[in-house]
């Protein structure tokens, strides 16, 4: 039986140190997304109509085509199109690193846009227009009243977005991310002991979930809006 | 003595949806002045209150505070007109994520630029001024209507307005907690504030206002004093619309 995991407790360093770089791909693309997600998402609702079309587009897009043709489609075509000009090239466009969390994070930052756009419509349009009768502008509004409660109810499907980036994290691989199933790969290669080790790399994806899930759900109790029913 | 306009609308006219639901409308506050607007349901009202503060940008019309006509156009004098003339919606709408105090100080700071301790005594003030010293730090789901309209009256004096629109400030209230938002405005009437109300509480308008303004199919039909539009031998339309109303409530017009 000891034998069995043998090649587990071997490869362990290793697989670690890939672990450690899918942990850093997923906050790296889980944070682009944010930061794509929250202004496209009020810019989706409250801007003009040509930025509203040009957001629609890029969500449509992002959606549309699968992770694994991004990865392709951005690594091999765009990004190293984009290597080779010169003023751009304190860029790392060659880093499939770097290439793998702008494909993600460009993609959860589509699903994000839509997730925060369904939270701030469901809030009541009196908030807005109240808080534009007090004197402030739309983008204080927005920052500071429609976005906080907007926010708040998009955790939920946020964590969701994070358990399904987790896992896309994984098809890092075909363009050479050394991320923890790229490893496993290799090691498996190496010792002829696919079993094992697959099982193993599924368990540090299914804890890295678990860990990741109940960690917003912690986050969603300490924002709760008081007064409000607990989901 | 000398009457000092604060707000006036002229010739207003507002389409929404295809359908020009302000056709020339004209309004004018003096200081201390309470006008109370009242017609059926799609008259008009709502919309007027909403263009006087410019929530609404009529397509026609001007708009004058304090003598000076705003430019709509102008962002920051849309903001300036804002801040001066509060609002009461029907609906509370107040900020679902902060305390009542700080449903209070949040335009006092984000507005006004206000410290957060100035913001927070001045928001300490207002409340406790709506009869809520204990429920400062309640969220508005933890509130009941009546409270909840007091929050938002107090909220819309914190930024010391030249005039209070409130649109229906009672209508979406339970039957016994109309009368706790209705002291706050009769407290507001004494203490000479400029108000222009839209409501359905006749007798209670009818004590307050100096002037009744009667709104149909989008412009003004009527306008005048209580006593004279609900006189005995009055022939008005005001009149058969406040007797209508009056039966339906069993309220004496």
């Amino acid at each position: 039986m000891v034998d069995f995991f043998n090649p587990i407790i071997e490869a362990l360093p290793y697989m670690v140190s890939g672990l450690w770089i899918t942990v850093a791909l997923v906050i790296g693309s889980m944070g682009l997304g944010l930061i794509v997600g929250v202004p496209f998402s009020a810019l989706k609702v409250y801007g003009h109509p040509l930025i509203r079309k040009f957001i629609g587009l890029y969500v449509w897009f992002f959606r549309g085509v699968p992770v694994l043709v991004l990865f392709y489609l951005f690594y091999f075509g765009l990004l190293s199109w984009l290597a080779q000009i010169s003023f751009l090239s304190f860029l790392p466009f060659n880093n499939a690193f770097f290439a793998a969390a702008l494909v993600l994070g460009l993609t959860t930052g589509a699903y994000q846009t839509q997730i925060f756009k369904g939270a701030i419509l469901a809030l009541s349009p009196g908030q807005l227009k109240a808080a534009r009768a007090l004197g402030m502008s739309d983008f204080q509004a927005i920052k500071t009243i429609i976005l906080p409660q907007a926010l708040r109810f998009s955790l939920p499907a946020w964590s969701n977005e994070y358990s399904i980036i987790l896992k896309d994290s994984a098809l890092a691989y075909v363009i050479g991310v050394a991320e923890l199933m790229s490893r496993t790969r290799s090691v498996a290669a190496i010792t002829h002991k696919p079993l094992q080790l697959t099982l193993f790399a599924g368990l540090i994806f299914f804890v890295l979930t678990f860990i990741g899930v109940k960690g917003l759900k912690a986050l969603e109790k300490k924002v709760k809006i008081k007064g409000y029913a607990q989901s | 003595m000398e009457t000092q306009t604060v707000l006036e609308a002229r010739n207003i006219i507002k389409n929404l949806g295809g359908n020009t639901v302000l056709r020339g409308v004209s309004i004018a506050l003096n200081k201390g002045d309470i006008k109370v607007l009242i017609g059926p349901s799609g008259s008009g009202k709502s919309t007027l209150l909403q263009c006087l503060n410019l929530l609404h940008i009529p397509e026609g019309g001007s708009l004058l505070l304090d003598n000076k006509p705003v430019n709509f156009k102008n962002k920051s004098e849309l903001y300036q007109l804002r801040q001066k003339v509060g609002m009461i919606f029907q609906e509370f709408n107040l900020f679902d994520h902060l305390s009542a105090k700080e449903n209070v100080s949040i335009s006092l700071r984000k507005v006004k630029k206000q410290g957060r301790k100035e913001a927070a005594k001045r928001a300490e003030i207002e409340l406790q001024r709506v009869g809520l010293d204990d429920k400062m730090n309640l969220y508005p789901a933890q509130l009941s209507g009546g409270q909840k309209q007091r929050v938002s009256i107090a909220r819309a004096l914190a930024m010391d307005p030249e005039v209070l629109l409130l649109d229906e400030p009672t209508s979406a209230l339970d039957p016994e907690l109309i009368s706790e938002v209705l002291v706050v405005i009769r407290d507001l009437a004494k203490n000479g504030m400029t108000m222009l109300m839209a409501t359905h509480q006749i007798s209670f308008s009818a004590a307050l206002a100096h002037e009744f303004v009667f709104m149909e199919d989008g412009i003004i039909t009527e306008h005048g004093s209580p006593k004279e539009l609900l006189a005995e031998n009055a022939t008005s339309r005001t009149k058969d619309f406040c007797a209508k109303i009056a039966e339906l409530t069993g309220e004496q017009a």
